[in-house]
């Protein structure tokens, strides 16, 4: 568990910009209407206090996944077993475009919901659900020669395009809301991603605020996330909070928090699911400018916002955008908790100030001060470079290139080609260079494709990524922990498959941290702490991997050192590969966990350099000790031979000791010249030791 | 009598490193190092001469409580100096018992400041008012020592040819004595076994010279009395001591050139033209002496001896002599000569070789 230095701030500036948030009554207490399409109902159930689930019905189409905490009942009869044939389906998703143009999931990668028996029992209700005849007819089991249950046309008028709002639900996994704890937890953080952007789009020192409390009993909670940003503009707020998907940060090559623009409108569909409250979104954009207070719910199947209310108000701050978002969650403590997320924010990203509001009876409020004044400096956009590029995405980049020709278009498109580089690919891929960009025949692209991965290319440029800084993370660690040696090491750029990366360390060890138990690893990707799948991220491999015995620490074979240390480990990226959609933990490309072992290797040998001074010093008082209980007999002697009184034996006395200690003194600063000269030397050099008294 | 000088010189040394301290410096004391590693032997001068190697006690964590005791100990110097009093070294190890952290544990730690403090100030232990436990060695035969009584100051003369089947023992202190002598050499014997057997048949009538018993190896007593007489009078000096690299190597090359460990004083307690009579490897030989095979300790002090002692290295006949020895693999005492008949040494061994001084061993 992390031990935080927060300290105490003053009374919460933010408020709940509902009326009231309990119970019903206040904007957006509505239930939200059933609708009908092509067969398929949605229906919501109205019941503020327990979590809800949409149910899409009919046997053909895919069930709804039960939810964590309870099951409904399952109905009588419906035994039917599952087949491969009848009611199965693929979604059929939109083209969904992802940041860097790299869809994590292409369409055949999808999970198929199996069919099964529909496992969605209706809740006992007044309405109750019409059935179609098939339903019916699927309660008896048939034999495999007997009458087919649907006809192929049958079959083909249900099927119809999924909405990713649907796709959503039956998936909530794969973007972090499986669980309650978690939802909660991916609430929080899409929302301080989303303020930490646009405070540095906008050239804003963030000032964050963070509120959660408790609503109707355990298993509610309503969470508030507070920014000094530009704020948004009232027509937008719809959209960006109300319409999944939408985002400025798609195509854009160049290091971003979120891999994708999902977020927050992710954040406020679970809320509605689970509780049937709205968003609330306050935003002013300017000081003269009014401040307006916006309701709104998504309509899942369309993927559309709908506004319930927008009313200008009063509002404290000048500029800002304040989200708030109900739903059913649980609180948790410690590891993997929202207090130690944001924890792990302000050191990620020290040039923020995070105020956190627990609810009431989970703690005490806590502040993290920035440590610096200064913005991060803003990563450039760069032009993809051809080893990273995938073939779906080749295909995309020609089809919309505003190039004429392919040579044209890979020199305009791609970082690092230059037009002799352009000719040597067509030349390698069997092209002509002055062919037409947008109408190469797919075998063509895919030749192209193969010829852009053979050709040398020079490493792409790393202007596009940013790390935090080796003194800024240090000073992070510095604020947050009350250790006795700090230290830090940041990479030079390196490059996997044509993405160029940054890995940085920051290390804390000694003083409060606990000594006994395996240390601790704060993961970042893109200054984004990540909280889960610790044991399958590259991260804790390297960890691992490095022998922490040779810098002095305990190790046990094949697991964490065990010290009094915290390392916080930062990958930054235009494109941080994962092992997961659920983007926890990072993938282990060998340049990748190469550069993190050396940067965890520089700081192991910082430690151990401090560790070595720190015995020094210990065996140096020790020393200091042992002579001193000489200096009477000496003085004694001497005054013995020569004669001289008490007070000369006493001025005898004290300047022994002076010299004593004047010689520990030189003997320690001795070997703190040692080691910062071996941190001035850039790291990889040993230091030498400095020679005993 | 205080030794004015003596005091002067300790007083000195004591103010150098008190002012030292005063200005705020790192006092410390240097030594010269004794050890074979730190002399050098030249013939002409026939001693071991210490060279320029010097080793530190100061403020440091392995010599702070060396530095205190030796100067405990030169304050205890400058008090024997001062009331003309003596301590034993055993005395000086007990009085330390006072010194509190800065006591001796045990006696040879004791003795070892003891000698810095001498070689420091390029002195005898009794000038600094120390005195040895050890026997100095015994005197019979054509001698007549001149001693001092000690309460009238009158001379006494003392006859070693009357001292029956004993011997005059001798004294701390030899500086003072006076000898008269017409002895044609002095016999200077390892065993008390072998001297017994040449008194009680009043061997030094029959050769008419001057028995002393070394007794293993020679005291610094020993060695000035044996210099001082063989110089005053001018008589040679043969060495009778057992075969083997200790009494060769240690009993013999100490009475003739000193001492790593007394290489400040080397000087005056050697005799360098004292020559070894026997037994020699080839005596071994030629006599056909029943031997012991050597132990490796044996074989250790001869590789050490012929590597490292400058006496050794630079006589090419005590080289040969070492590696027959070693050759032989064996060893043989003087008194072995009995296997031939207890007074074989008497009447063959000692005449036979006493025939031919010049063929001794340097």
């Amino acid at each position: 568990m992390l031990r935080g230095r927060g300290v105490r701030p003053g009374p919460a500036r933010l408020r709940f910009g509902g009326e009231r948030h309990r119970g019903r009554g206040g904007a957006g207490g509505t239930v939200p209407s059933v609708a009908r399409e092509g067969g398929v109902e949605v229906l919501a159930k109205k019941n503020p206090g327990k979590i809800e689930q949409l149910s899409l019905m009919g046997d053909a189409a895919p069930p709804v996944p039960p939810t964590a905490s309870r099951r409904r009942p399952r109905r009588e009869g419906r035994k039917t077993p599952a087949t491969g044939k009848s009611g199965l389906q693929l979604p059929v998703m939109g083209p969904v475009e992802l940041s860097g143009g790299k869809p994590p999931v292409s369409p055949s990668d999808l999970p198929v919901s199996p069919p099964g028996p529909p496992a969605s029992p209706p809740v006992p209700q007044p309405e109750a659900e019409p059935r179609t005849a098939a339903t019916g007819a699927a309660r008896v089991g048939r034999r495999a020669d007997g009458p087919r249950r649907a006809t192929a046309e049958a079959m083909a008028a249900r099927q119809r395009e999924i909405s990713v709002a649907e796709f959503f639900t039956k998936n909530r996994h794969l973007l972090g809301f499986d669980n309650p704890a978690k939802a909660l937890l991916t609430t929080v953080k899409e929302a301080v991603d989303n303020a930490l952007d646009a405070c540095e789009e906008a050239g804003i020192l963030p000032d964050i605020e963070v509120a959660i409390v408790q609503v109707n009993g355990d298993d509610r909670y309503r969470v508030a996330v507070r920014d000094n940003g530009p704020g948004i503009v009232k027509a937008q707020i719809p959209k960006i909070f109300g319409k999944l998907l939408y985002g400025s940060k798609f195509h854009s090559f160049r290091q971003a928090r979120g891999q994708q623009g999902i977020g927050i409108s992710a954040a406020g569909m679970y809320g509605q699911l689970t509780t049937g409250r709205p968003m609330t979104i306050i935003s002013r954009t300017g000081k003269g400018k009014p401040a307006f207070r916006v309701t709104l719910r998504i309509d899942t199947q369309k993927n559309q916002p709908e506004t319930l209310s927008d009313d200008p108000i009063e509002w404290e701050f000048d500029h800002g955008t304040q989200v708030e978002i109900e739903l059913a969650a649980v609180y948790r403590r410690g590891t993997r908790s929202v207090e130690e997320y944001l924890q792990q924010v302000a050191i990620a990203n020290p040039h923020a100030r995070i105020v956190y509001h627990p609810p009431v009876g989970q703690g005490e409020a806590v502040v993290y001060e920035r440590v610096t004044e200064e913005l991060p400096p803003e990563p450039k956009e760069m032009k993809p470079h051809p080893y990273g590029v995938e073939l779906g995405m080749l295909l995309k980049m020609l089809l919309s290139t505003k190039s004429r020709t392919v040579r044209a278009a890979l020199v305009q498109d791609f970082s690092r080609v230059s037009p002799r580089v352009a000719e040597e690919i067509c030349a390698l891929a069997g092209i002509r260079p002055d062919a037409r960009a947008n109408r190469l025949a797919p075998e063509e692209v895919e030749a192209l494709h193969k010829a852009m991965q053979q050709v040398k290319l020079l490493a792409p440029p790393t202007a596009c990524v940013v790390p935090i800084g080796e003194e800024l993370l240090r000073r992070g660690l510095e604020s947050r922990f009350r250790g006795e040696f700090f230290t830090s090491a940041t990479r030079p750029p390196a490059v996997y498959r044509g993405n160029p990366f940054v890995v940085e360390v920051g290390l804390a060890y000694g003083g409060d941290i606990p000594a006994d138990e395996p240390c601790e690893v704060m993961r970042f990707a893109n200054r984004v702490p990540l909280q889960y799948q610790k044991g399958a991220c590259a991260i804790t491999e390297a960890v691992i991997d490095v022998a922490w015995r040779n810098y002095g620490l305990q190790q046990p074979r094949g697991s964490l050192p065990i010290a009094p240390m915290v390392l916080a480990v930062h990958v930054a990226s235009v494109w941080v590969p994962f092992t997961s959609e659920s983007k926890e933990a990072i993938a282990h490309y060998p340049e990748i966990l190469r550069e993190l072992k050396l940067a965890l290797q520089e700081c192991g040998r910082r430690v151990s350099l401090f560790l070595s001074a720190r015995r020094r010093a210990i065996d140096a008082g020790k020393k200091r000790a042992y002579i001193q209980k000489y200096i009477p007999h000496i003085s004694g002697a001497l005054r013995d031979i020569l004669g001289y009184g008490e007070a000369k034996e006493r001025e005898t006395i004290e300047c022994l000791e002076y010299v004593l200690e004047r010689s520990r003194l030189e003997g320690l600063k001795a070997v703190e010249d040692a080691i910062a000269s071996t941190e001035t030397d850039g790291g990889g050099a040993a230091g030498e030791e400095a020679s005993d008294a | 009598m205080p030794d004015p000088a003596m005091l002067r010189a300790i007083r000195k040394t004591a103010q150098e490193v008190h002012e030292r301290i005063l200005a705020r410096r790192k006092p410390s004391l240097r030594f010269p190092l004794r050890s074979l590693q730190n002399v050098r032997y030249r013939p002409s001068v026939g001693f071991f001469e210490l060279l320029g190697k010097t080793k530190e006690r100061t403020l440091t964590v392995g010599t702070v409580k060396t530095f205190a005791q030796t100067l405990r100990m030169m304050a205890l110097s400058k008090n024997l100096v001062e009331t003309d009093d003596i301590a034993t070294k055993r005395e000086a190890y007990y009085v330390s018992k006072n010194w509190g952290e800065a006591r001796f544990d045990e006696q040879p730690e004791s003795d070892q400041v003891m000698e810095d403090i001498e070689a420091l100030f390029r002195v005898n232990r009794e000038q600094i008012g120390f005195i040895p436990e050890e026997k100095g060695g015994e005197v019979a035969g054509r001698l007549t020592v001149l001693d001092k009584d000690r309460d009238s100051g009158k001379t006494l003369r003392i006859d070693c040819t009357r001292f029956g089947s004993g011997a005059y023992s001798i004294p701390i202190s030899v500086e003072d004595l006076g000898f008269q002598t017409d002895a044609q050499f002095i016999l200077a014997i390892e065993t008390a076994g072998m001297f017994q057997r040449l008194v009680k048949h009043n061997y030094w009538k029959k050769a008419n010279c001057i028995l002393v018993s070394m007794g293993g190896v020679p005291t610094r007593a020993c060695r000035r009395f044996i210099r001082r007489l063989s110089d005053e009078k001018k008589i040679p000096v043969y060495v009778f001591v057992d075969c083997d690299p200790y009494g060769i190597a240690n009993i013999y090359r100490t009475l003739k050139v000193g001492s790593g460990n007394a290489a400040h004083v080397n000087e005056f307690f050697c005799v360098p033209k004292a020559t070894f009579l026997g037994i020699t490897p080839q005596d071994i030989l030629d006599y056909k002496l029943p031997t012991h095979p050597l132990k490796d300790v044996d074989l250790k002090r001869a590789a050490d001896a012929v590597k490292n002692d400058p006496f050794i290295q630079h006589h090419q006949a005590w080289q040969d002599a070492f590696s027959l020895l070693v050759k032989m693999g064996v060893r043989a005492e003087q008194q072995a000569l009995a296997k031939h008949g207890l007074n074989y040494v008497i009447e063959e061994y000692l005449p036979r070789k006493l025939a031919h001084p010049e063929r001794f061993l340097p």
